[in-house]
């Protein structure tokens, strides 16, 4: 879960290496057919496709049923064409709560990726580029960070600020911004002294302008490649809080919730646990993939052999 | 052994421990402030709505007894002392000290750490070298299908639905009778604990696999190893001497590194089967805003946490002597 993802982490102060030319990092139709042509690439382009178009689909009220009428003439119905898959304990239909906690689920993880993702790529350019006592400074706070398993520290955060949506967001992303200083340091380190920044930097161009326009460009790609493996932790986590009871409370549907609600109910209604289960996993194994193929498409050094 | 060499290991043992030292305590700060300082305090949480009604001398003498009014970092340095020297606090909600609470709870959850790992250690390297062995032929699909799983399905998916298989289909629930330890029933105990482990080293054991199978593929490749193919090395001796051992620091690393995700998962894990130990002493600490017990469960989580990976550096550097310049 969280910290399967650390392994592909560099640890701090290793995966250094001088970068002398600004690759171009495909984008638009380009990236979408990189990522395409791999094996994996093409399961998460599909399971997120999947996951995106269900909130979608709630999002835009075209779910097939108000996911929170109750209805007590159908309650605990098993799989059927008007009920994809099934209904609850209240009659409600469980298709139409999953898409809705898919929605709930991605808005909190979205927002999560962006919090880890803003503050760590400015924290690791700053500390790859500065250097000195405000790298120190970074990366001391870094591995403080980083020594508090993430779940934990989310689970903290949520005591302290309780259970709403954007305090759930805050409570994963914070964990996660080590992992985005620590990748995004790396590929900087090498930058520094890379022949068009020393030129930029001979031309007079301001600090800002340096960092911004010639070292942010170049790492692009290993930000987007940590944002969908983000997206996945953030996912998961968010399903972890709330089938622990700690994430945003009813009614907002929400898929942890509901395999939590499902343990007493499972035994004769495998529906209600295999619909969020089904949607979780999908999320995770997706957006997981799509991290390794966005690699893959945009770092030729990493390509694997399979 | 030469003394310079000797001499290197122990200089980078001593800077390593002072690291370590350094982090734990930035990780006290960090904890503190999240849960002492945040808006929500003791009082609040201990009378709800009824902390209203208190009179202003009665909040200051609450406030005095909690600890509350005085400057934050007078606040910090008496709880650091005071943990420090083994006094945690009282629980706000049973009343009883913050350390009998966890002396009860800590072995559970080490018993089902300590099971999970070895469990982990066992799936991950097994197939990790199964699959970089011959990779491509079957033991490694079922290694990369593994690896799907632990990586994909959550603790608590995977928990739930096999609680729930086992007791509809065999009615088998081992923790319906309650916790038993293993001094009182082993194998009622062992039963207990299996299940819940196997869910937790899944998780685990897929990050060690890849690992594993990366790092050997990796030894493989290199010369010495074609060398003592060729000198007539027989195939086990090949494994266990050059390749395993050439690999053990990354896997070594990576299992420390996974400790994390062990720990965050008893917490859930825990909670599905019903096991008394710190992580279910956590949540439902956390449910009744009982913050001394949440704030020194944090601690020990984080602690541990440092801890191990403090010495599975240490043991790395005594593995590989290279690791010691780093």
């Amino acid at each position: 879960m969280s910290d399967a993802l650390r392994e592909q982490i560099p640890a701090s102060g290793s995966g250094v290496e001088p970068v002398a030319v600004q690759r171009r990092v495909p984008g638009g139709v380009d990236l979408l057919r990189a990522i395409w042509s791999s094996r994996n690439g093409r399961i998460g382009l599909v399971f997120v496709g999947l996951i995106v178009l269900g909130a979608l689909i709630e999002g835009v009220g075209l779910a097939p049923v108000n996911p929170q009428t109750q209805d007590p003439s159908a309650v605990l119905k098993g799989i059927s064409i008007s009920h994809l898959f099934g209904t609850d304990q209240f009659g409600r239909d469980v298709f139409s709560l999953v898409l809705q906690g898919i929605g709930v689920s991605l808005e909190i993880s979205c927002i999560a990726t962006l919090i880890a993702g803003g503050i760590g790529t400015v924290g690791g350019i700053v500390a790859g580029y500065l250097g000195g006592f405000a790298s120190t400074a970074i990366m001391r706070a870094t591995d403080i960070v980083f020594a508090i398993p993430a779940i934990l520290l989310a689970l903290a955060i949520v005591t302290a600020l309780g259970p709403g949506i954007l305090d759930s967001a805050l409570a994963i992303g914070v964990g996660y911004i080590p992992i985005f200083v620590r990748v995004v340091r790396a590929p900087v380190l090498g930058l520094r002294n890379a022949d068009f920044v020393r030129a930029g930097r001979v031309l007079g161009f301001s600090r800002t302008r340096v960092l911004f326009c010639h070292i942010l460009p170049n790492v692009y790609g290993v930000v987007a490649v940590q944002a969908s493996l983000a997206l996945a932790w953030a996912i998961l986590a968010e399903a972890s809080l709330s089938f622990l009871g700690l994430g945003p409370p009813p009614p907002t549907a929400s898929l942890g919730q509901m395999v939590s609600d499902s343990s007493s109910l499972a035994s004769f209604a495998w529906w209600t646990l295999a619909g969020p289960s089904v949607a979780i996993v999908v999320a995770v194994i997706g957006f997981n993939f799509l991290g390794d193929g966005l690699r893959d498409a945009t770092d030729p050094r990493t390509r694997r052999s399979r | 052994m030469f003394g310079s060499s000797s001499h290197r290991v122990v200089d980078a043992i001593a800077r390593r421990v002072f690291s370590t030292v350094v982090t734990l305590l930035g990780v006290s700060i960090v904890i503190f402030v999240i849960l002492r300082l945040l808006p929500g305090n003791a009082i609040t949480a201990q009378l709800g709505v009824n902390a209203g009604l208190l009179s202003p001398a009665q909040l200051k003498s609450l406030d005095h007894f909690y600890g509350i009014g005085q400057p934050a970092l007078e606040q910090y340095t008496s709880w650091l002392g005071s943990t420090l020297t083994g006094n945690l606090g009282v629980s706000l909600s049973t009343q009883e000290s913050v350390s009998t609470l966890i002396g009860q709870a800590l072995p559970v959850t080490l018993e089902l750490g300590i099971v999970a790992l070895v469990l982990g250690v066992l799936i991950g390297v097994g197939l990790g070298l199964l699959g970089a062995l011959r990779p491509g032929r079957i033991g490694d699909d079922v290694g990369q299908g593994v690896a799907v799983i632990g990586l994909g399905v959550p603790s608590f998916v995977l928990g739930t639905g096999l609680v729930t298989f086992l007791s509809s289909q065999f009615h088998y629930f081992p923790s319906s009778q309650g916790w038993v330890s293993l001094f009182h029933d082993p194998w009622l105990n062992v039963q207990q604990v299996f299940f819940p482990a196997l869910v937790l080293s899944l998780g685990i054991g897929a990050a060690i696999m890849r690992t594993t199978r990366a790092a050997v593929l990796e030894v493989s490749s290199q010369s010495f190893v074609r060398t003592a193919r060729g000198k007539g090395v027989s195939g086990r001796a090949i494994v266990w001497r050059h390749l395993l051992l050439n690999a053990l620091v990354p896997i070594v690393t990576m299992s420390g590194i996974q400790l994390g995700y062990l720990l965050g998962g008893t917490v859930i894990v825990e909670q599905i089967y019903v096991l008394p130990g710190l992580g279910r002493l956590l949540v439902t600490s956390i449910d009744n805003r009982d913050f001394p017990v949440v704030q020194s469960v944090t601690i020990l989580f984080a602690t541990g946490f440092v801890l191990v990976n403090m010495l599975v550096d240490v043991a790395c550097s005594f593995i590989d002597p290279r690791a010691r310049d780093r």
